[in-house]
């Protein structure tokens, strides 16, 4: 007997019980889906993740006080001064421009609307260096750093929370942390959210800041923003700042004080927890694809009980014990590939709806089906069906036949 | 008839013993009997007799204990269970009391199936409508068991047992879900058949009248032949 023909008997066998396939199917359909489902969910968060930290700019270094790699103890922080070393065109002919920031956490308010948001103060070289544009008004002048101005530029989030639109704007007066700072401009929209939003922020100058807000030291900041001449010449430029950063601290060799990261170490960080997340994901949703195959396992064995009269009078006309075994292997893998191609349809749907119900509530979520992963459903929903069928074919293949066509 | 002299089935104090819990009970005591090409036999006896275990023997579903068994120039009775099937298949049609039809197949496959597991594809519907001609059949072809009296399923379960061109054909109480005017129907057609094509005839049977029918009788107690009468 061929495969062909033990398809033709096994889709003959299932139909005639259609209730009973249907919900054998069923635990493989949700099973299938919700691994398809799931790594969807998981690719999509990826590529948002990834997606928003590639907009913050590929030529862009962010440098820290610390290492994250050893205990040091006396560490010096970063100051105005170390900002200004690495504009040096001699010793760091790879670095376009620099930007140093101090932040953190403020509460502003304009009337009655308050929110919490997150404050940077910069120098006007931020403009050009992160590649923020203002929709009206002006950036911060260098008379402002100067004079410590109380002026802030608006995130477009900040603004909506606070007066509901993004334009007409300049001259307001809004509180951060209860002072007054008069608008002198709105940001253009960076779009995408992961992390930390880029919209999400006000701006104000860094002096004005380490004075008034975050209340630094005179010369102390939280980051240098570094922008290189181009893409390519990043890990130059790290280089070179690193040379500088270590003249001026006086480091140790090997215990570097500061931390400088590329664009690309926080998307590969992303990555490898986008990742980790979807492998949890999709192993729970795989356990749900085991459940269906104990069903799949549990309805054969039923089948080969109720069918023993059958199998003893196949053998009896001349069916061999592969012919037996293939009968039924047929029967269970078909189930499993219905339930698979039926499952990468909910699992399309599942995400298809997510997708719908993130852009709804304004996240930026586009879950991906892979190729990959209809593949891998495919394939492991067949092998399930293979595997747990291999136990009640085996049983039925070693039916004796005399005993079979005794059975009632 | 001229081949009559040619033995088809050929025992040697054949045994079955089977073991429950801890007696042995001999089914089979050593049973030796030659039953002839183009034969019509009964095989008769009371239940308990031993004559559904040598029916399971002759059709090779079952091996002896001990003892040989040569069908149709063949030692059988050390074949594995696979080398048994293929006997089966070829050798040995079998027709039982209940039909044993498969209810979700046409009539038509229900005799194409020994010739699936004999691997035959090509002629394989051509010769399952020519058996079902052959039983009287012609124009239920399509019928699913469930919509044949009981005498037109015992008929499709005769044109499978012939589709393969067994060497003999093995009926285990063949009109005994069958009413007397279809059993009847039924005898005349197996006894037609054999008139016809020579086909080797075992019929197991407690009824007198359907033993009369027959060449010979083979009577069966305790295991043993008791006698062989014609």
């Amino acid at each position: 007997m061929n495969l062909g023909q033990a398809i033709v008997e096994a889709l003959e066998s299932l139909s005639s019980n259609k209730l009973r396939s249907v919900l054998t199917i069923l635990g493989i359909v949700i099973g299938v889906g919700a691994v398809i489902a799931m790594l969807a969910v998981g690719n999509g968060a990826q590529n948002t993740i990834t997606g928003s930290i590639s907009g913050i700019g590929s030529n862009l270094l962010f440098v820290m006080s610390g290492n994250t790699t050893q205990e040091l103890t006396n560490i010096e922080p970063l100051t105005m001064d170390d900002a200004n070393a690495l504009l040096d065109q001699f010793q760091a002919p790879s670095v376009e421009g620099v930007a140093p920031v101090v932040n953190g956490d403020v509460t502003v308010s304009a009337g009655s609307e308050s929110t919490a948001t997150y404050v940077y103060g910069v120098t006007t070289s931020y403009e050009a260096v992160r590649n923020y544009h203002v929709t009206e008004g002006s950036f911060i002048t260098e008379d402002q750093v100067l004079g410590k101005a109380s002026v802030v530029l608006l995130g477009p989030d900040v603004a909506k929370e606070l007066f509901d639109r993004t334009d007409g704007l300049v001259g307001e007066t809004v509180r951060i942390e209860g002072q007054p700072f008069k608008v002198i401009g709105v940001l253009e929209s960076k779009g995408g959210s992961a992390f930390v939003s880029q919209d999400d922020v006000v701006i104000v100058p860094i002096t004005t800041s380490q004075a008034r807000l975050t209340r630094r030291s005179n010369d102390r900041i939280d980051l240098i923003f570094v922008q290189s001449i181009s893409a390519d010449a990043l890990s130059q430029a790290s280089e070179e700042i690193s040379q500088i950063l270590r003249t001026r601290h006086r480091t140790r060799v090997g215990q570097d004080d500061f931390t400088i990261l590329s664009q690309q170490d926080f998307v590969e960080t992303a990555k490898t927890i986008t990742n980790v997340m979807t492998i949890f994901l999709g192993g729970i949703a795989g356990i749900s694809l085991l459940v269906g195959g104990i069903g799949i396992m549990n309805i054969m064995l039923v089948s080969v009980t109720e069918r023993t009269r059958e199998i003893g009078l196949r053998k009896a006309l001349g069916a061999r014990k592969k012919d037996i075994m293939l009968q039924f292997l047929t029967e269970s893998s078909l189930l499993s590939l219905f339930g698979g191609v039926i499952g990468i349809g909910l699992g399309w749907l599942i995400s298809f709806v997510v997708g719908k119900i993130a852009a709804a509530s304004g996240t930026a979520l586009n879950p991906v089906v892979g190729l990959d992963a209809i593949l891998l459903a495919t394939i492991f929903s067949t092998a399930v069906g293979l595997f747990f069928g291999l136990y009640p074919a085996n049983r039925a293949a070693n039916l004796e036949p005399v005993e079979a066509l005794r059975y009632e | 008839m001229e081949n009559s002299t040619i033995p088809v089935i050929q025992t040697n104090d054949l045994k079955k013993t089977y073991k429950i819990g801890e007696v042995e009970v001999h089914a089979l005591a050593g049973v030796t009997i030659t039953i002839n090409k183009g034969e019509v036999v009964a095989i008769m006896g009371p239940s308990g007799s031993g004559k559904s275990t040598l029916m399971n023997l002759l059709g090779c579903l079952d091996r002896p204990t001990s003892g040989r068994y040569i069908l149709d120039g063949e030692e059988v009775s050390e074949l594995d269970d696979d080398q048994l099937a293929g006997i089966r298949n070829r050798k040995v049609g079998f027709v039982f009391q209940s039909f044993n039809l498969l209810s979700r197949s046409s009539a038509l496959a229900n005799v194409e199936l020994p010739m699936r597991y004999a691997g035959i594809s090509k002629e394989r519907i051509q010769r399952a409508a020519e058996a079902l001609e052959s039983v009287g059949l012609a124009d239920r072809m399509n019928h699913k068991p469930t919509e044949l009296s009981g005498g037109q399923q015992q008929r499709v379960a005769i044109a499978r047992a012939l589709v393969n061109h067994p060497a003999i054909l093995m009926a285990d109480e063949p009109t005994g879900n069958l009413d007397s005017k279809s059993g009847k129907e039924i005898m005349d057609l197996l006894l037609s058949l054999n008139k016809e094509h020579g086909t080797t005839l075992i019929i197991v049977t407690h009824d007198p009248a359907i033993a009369a029918q027959t060449q010979r009788i083979i009577r069966l107690k305790d295991g043993l032949v008791e006698e062989e009468s014609k």
